[in-house]
């Protein structure tokens, strides 16, 4: 029996779909049988972070709509034949499809998973219901700013009140200099006042757009930052104990220069 | 103006955007659990009954229990009218042992 995790977070382009191919192309490679689901209805966008995106043939609305069987929608990633994509309708509207029939659809795909990734789409209306109704567990993304986080608040309270408590928080697009200048809110700021688990922190990379350009998620990239962070993330998932990535800034000539001028 | 630079670059700032990011997502977020959700506000209220009406008979009709903001803080600001106090007996019995 598999287990469905939703990824979500309030507002938009904070990395949700960055998220979902990363982790997803992590447990796979890790050995899993794991479908990601794009429940981002008319802004399909995980078949092209995936590289997936000529494959298409149906869509999540056909399978709901019985025009094919759920077999027939999943697409098998290039790289890995344990990893699958159900990817969204572009066509229909997010009412297309209802919470019943997310929960249905889950159930039938925990039967031959391990892990259902759900890419939930921004805001907090119909969309985001469907995204969370088969889900057993949540991961919320923010990025260190002040209106992702309070977001993010928002979404935890709505995910409590679905009875999704205890939703992980992962922290993208983390700046280390910038934490390190006080110019910008610390992991532990934001854990703080969110008051939920912190399972992983992702820094700001620009190895995750060169990914994006190339179809190709980050954990793939041996020497990615982003992509060790996500590594680390699908250990967690997978129950096991790894350490937060080191995101320590050191320049050594401004050490010294700080240090010489007496500003420790 | 040289030194200013050397200060930004070193990482030393007069206001801190780091601190003033936390501060005003804590007032922020203060506002926004409270007015989603209406049922902790209702729910305080109705312990602070409860606690008060030990002490004293109030005007539950009467009595607000609201949030108020400015830019360094919010309150909670609570008026509650009271009808009257109810005796202290422990006090009674207080004087009553030690004269
Ligand atoms: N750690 C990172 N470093 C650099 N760029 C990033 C990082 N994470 C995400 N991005 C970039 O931010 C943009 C938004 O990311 P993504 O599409 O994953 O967000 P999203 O939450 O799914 O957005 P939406 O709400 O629109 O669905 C993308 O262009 C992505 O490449
Ligand atoms: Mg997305």
């Amino acid at each position: 029996m598999g287990e469905t995790i939703v990824v979500t977070s309030g507002k938009g382009g904070v990395g949700k779909t960055t998220t979902t191919a990363n982790l997803g192309t992590a447990l796979a490679f890790a050995g899993y049988k794991v479908v990601m689901i794009d429940t981002d209805i008319g802004l399909r966008n995980l078949d092209v972070v995936l590289g997936l995106e000529n494959r298409i043939v149906y869509d999540i609305v056909d399978v709901t709509h019985g025009n094919c069987r759920l077999k027939q929608a999943l697409i098998k990633d290039k790289r890995f034949s344990s990893l699958f994509l159900l990817p969204a309708a572009q066509t229909k509207d997010k009412t297309a499809i209802s919470p019943l029939e997310m929960e249905d659809l889950c159930d039938d795909l925990k039967e031959d998973y391990d892990y259902i990734l759900i890419d939930c789409p921004a805001g907090i209306e119909r969309g985001f219901h469907n995204a969370i109704a088969g889900a057993d567990k949540a991961i919320v993304v923010t990025t260190p700013e002040v209106s992702a986080v309070r977001d993010a608040d928002r979404i935890i309270g709505l995910l409590e009140s679905a009875d999704l408590r205890d939703p992980k928080l992962i922290i993208n697009r983390i700046r280390p200099r910038m934490v390190k200048d006080g110019n910008m809110m610390d992991i532990e700021d934001i854990v703080d006042i969110l008051a939920v688990e912190l399972i992983g922190v992702v820094p700001e990379d620009e190895k995750i757009i060169i990914s994006t350009s190339k179809g190709e998620p980050a954990v793939m990239d041996a020497v990615s930052k982003a992509g060790e962070a996500y590594r680390r993330i699908a250990q967690r998932i997978r129950g096991e104990e790894v350490p937060l990535m080191n995101l320590e800034v050191s320049n050594p000539i401004m050490e010294t220069l700080r240090r010489l001028i007496g500003m420790r | 103006m040289l030194w200013e630079l050397l200060y930004r670059l070193l990482g030393r700032n007069s206001s801190n955007p780091r601190i003033d990011a936390k501060e005003r997502l804590r007032l922020v977020l203060v506002h926004d659990r409270a007015s989603i959700s209406p049922y902790l506000m209702n729910r305080l209220k109705e312990e602070l009954i409860q606690a008060i009406s030990k002490y004293m008979v109030i005007d539950e009709d009467g009595m607000e229990v609201c949030l108020d903001q400015d830019d360094q803080e919010v309150a909670l600001i609570a008026s509650i009218p009271i009808k009257m106090i109810k005796r202290d007996y422990m006090d009674n019995i207080h004087i009553r042992e030690s004269s």
